[in-house]
């Protein structure tokens, strides 16, 4: 695999010898070299970005038919469902495409827990995938204020009101985010600023994010480095074919939502204009949020259920230091391969409780459930970086396959060629 | 050689204290001038003149029964007024203060006993409790309840149970005459 470019083109080679684009671009994905075990799982970042600019491109068609002001936000929302050419369709897209990111989102995240893939020397990818995470958070929240119905302003109201909750501070921090003294028209229109800036924010943080991964190049199902060129195929056509295959399966699904069940992921109540002298009997934020708004309800007190959210994410980033074994792959780790699957079960159970009404039964599940959240990360994971034995690793990538599933012999006759 | 050698260190470290000494100047002042152009852009999303303005409500306070509740909008916000009976009076008075989580007497949250004037947003998270309407439920207390985390409020609009830290705040009230008032 050269890292040069391969062109007879002379305007190519003209330009790429002033501004190396096209070797930049071949370099990252087409020449680019990939572990050769990739499972489906490693689909899930492409699928992120094929997200990330649904969102924007049809974020910027839906604001210029949108009106960011309390008496208009809702009617010019339902003059793009009915009368805007191919409004609904566009808005749709755009309402459950946020929901598909957040599910291929999580599940890019849940492959990282299950291989590692946040160790050294990942560290920082992994924590710059945590910021992602967040911007997201708070570019699908102002987003969901935009249409102005009640779960809009009875949301806005409470995240907003979370900031109450810092000690001192709190109110005028409240007042400031609001440019008033409730939500309003303040408010819904710097929402509109930063939810249309953000997203652009996210594609440069992304960009991060890749420069990042391109220095050790991806992790694997083994967890193990790759040993030079015979454990690595090139970017394209090998993974571009396979990430275009999963785009299409991940359309079909989508297609599934957009077209035939729409609102299955909202709220109705988000169809009632906003009205700031009644709140809906049972508001509950959008299902990506629930496990974090159920962490947050566990704790009877404002300020600690405000800190143990915030916490929840926040711990994702020290994640690396606490997580001590040496092993990445899960497939080698008997024992934190159940863990794994327990706390992956305890973040849907945070989910369900989060849409339930805080009390009896889901209450006591929610507080179980928070404090296995965090005794996961700050006992769980540092005892077995100590106590696990894990099974031992295969040479090299290659390995396993050329000594047909197993055995050191091989390996050791294996050609050891180096790029 | 040595004494000389040593004179000329000892030169070379002043020169380069004074110029840590112009750096480190020169990186404050820079923070500083930024920091003061950033204050304008941070400070133009606090609450404007015009917002500021609306800051006063008044309510003709004759066509509320006793028992009855009265929601009115002060500041973007909902406001309850609520005509107390005697029976909730009374209540609010006879509380000992050190069974209250936030400690106030009725006393000093009402200007006449049978008006009480309260914030409409729980001190949680801000939704509109229950206990305006007489179908609504209105809490273990008798004041009101809100739905959202749970959250009981007595007859003088003080947190009794659940997550909510504070009372539901007192405006400034100012009886204009015996059935107006004005609030802000
Ligand atoms: C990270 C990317 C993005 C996410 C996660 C996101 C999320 C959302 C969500 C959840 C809604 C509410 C949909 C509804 O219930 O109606 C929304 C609405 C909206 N978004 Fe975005 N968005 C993104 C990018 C953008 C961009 C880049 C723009 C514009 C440049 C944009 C413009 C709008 C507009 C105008 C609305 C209001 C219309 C509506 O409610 O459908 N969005 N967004
Ligand atoms: S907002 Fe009232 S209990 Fe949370």
């Amino acid at each position: 695999m050269s890292e040069h470019l391969k062109t007879n083109n002379a305007l190519i080679k003209w330009i790429d010898h002033r501004l190396p684009v096209f070797s930049m671009m071949n370099e990252t994905m087409i020449d680019y070299p990939a572990p050769k075990n990739l499972n489906y799982w490693w689909n899930f970042g492409s699928l992120a970005g094929f997200a990330l600019v649904v969102m924007i491109v049809t974020g910027i068609v839906l604001a210029m038919q949108y009106t960011a002001h309390v008496d208009y936000a809702f009617n010019s929302v339902e003059r793009i469902m009915r009368d805007v050419n191919g409004g609904w369709l566009i808005r749709y897209i755009h309402m459950n495409m946020a929901s598909f990111f957040f599910i291929v989102v999580f599940i890019h995240m849940f492959r990282g827990l299950y291989y590692g893939s946040y160790k050294a020397p990942r560290e920082i990818l992994w924590m710059l995938g945590v910021v992602i995470l967040l911007l997201m958070m708070a570019t699908a929240f102002m987003g969901y204020v935009l249409p102005w119905g009640q779960m809009s302003f009875w949301g806005a109201t409470v995240i907003t009101n979370l900031f109450s909750a810092i000690p001192v501070f709190g109110e005028a921090i409240v007042v400031w985010l609001w440019g008033g003294f409730s939500v309003d028209n303040p408010t819904l229109n710097r929402f509109f600023a930063l939810h249309y800036l953000l997203p652009f924010v996210i594609v440069g943080v992304v960009v991060v994010h890749l420069w990042a991964l391109h220095r050790f190049g991806s992790n694997n199902p083994l967890g193990i480095e790759a040993n030079g060129q015979q454990d690595k195929i090139p970017f394209h056509p090998y993974y571009t074919v396979k990430d275009a295959f999963g785009v299409g399966v991940f359309l079909l699904a989508f297609s599934g939502f957009l077209f035939f069940a729409p609102n299955f992921l909202g709220h109705p109540d988000n169809y009632i204009p906003a009205n700031p002298l009644v709140t809906p009997a049972h508001i509950v934020p959008e299902w990506y949020f629930l496990p974090f708004y159920a962490i947050l309800r566990s704790i009877p007190d404002k300020l600690l259920g405000v800190v143990a959210m915030f916490a929840s994410i926040g711990i994702l980033f020290i994640l690396p230091w606490l997580d001590r074994s040496p092993v990445r792959s899960a497939k080698f780790r008997p024992v934190y391969k159940w863990f794994f699957w327990l706390f992956f079960a305890n973040c849907i159970l945070l989910g369900w409780v989060g849409q339930e009404a805080a009390e009896g039964l889901p209450l006591i599940l929610g507080r179980l459930a928070t404090a296995w959240y965090f005794i996961h990360f700050l006992v769980v994971l540092p005892l077995l970086g100590v106590m696990e034995r894990p099974k031992p690793l295969p040479v090299s990538i290659s390995e396993p396959v050329l000594s047909g599933g197993g055995g050191l012999a091989a390996a050791a006759a294996k050609p050891m060629e180096k790029a | 050689m040595a004494a000389d050698s040593a004179h000329a260190s000892q030169q070379s470290q002043d020169e380069e204290t004074r110029r840590d000494f112009l750096y480190l100047m020169a990186t404050a002042m820079g923070v500083v001038g930024t920091g003061a152009f950033a204050w304008p852009l941070v400070n133009s999303m606090n609450p404007s003149k015009e917002v500021l303005a609306l800051a006063s409500t008044e309510v003709d306070l004759s066509p509320i029964e006793v028992g009855q509740s009265l929601t009115v909008m002060w500041r973007g916000k909902p406001v309850f007024i609520r005509h107390r009976t005697e029976a909730e009076i009374a209540e609010a008075a006879d509380v000992a203060l050190d069974e209250l989580p936030d400690q106030e007497a009725d006393a000093d949250r009402v200007v006449k006993p049978e008006w009480l004037v309260v914030g409409g947003n729980c001190t949680h998270l801000g939704c509109v409790p229950l206990g305006q309407k007489t179908g609504d439920e209105k809490g273990e207390y008798g004041g009101w309840f809100c739905p959202c985390h749970g959250s009981h409020y007595d007859t003088s609009g003080r947190i009794r149970k659940g997550p909510a830290p504070e009372n539901l705040p007192v405006p400034p009230v100012e009886f204009l005459d015996d059935t107006t008032i004005k609030i802000g």
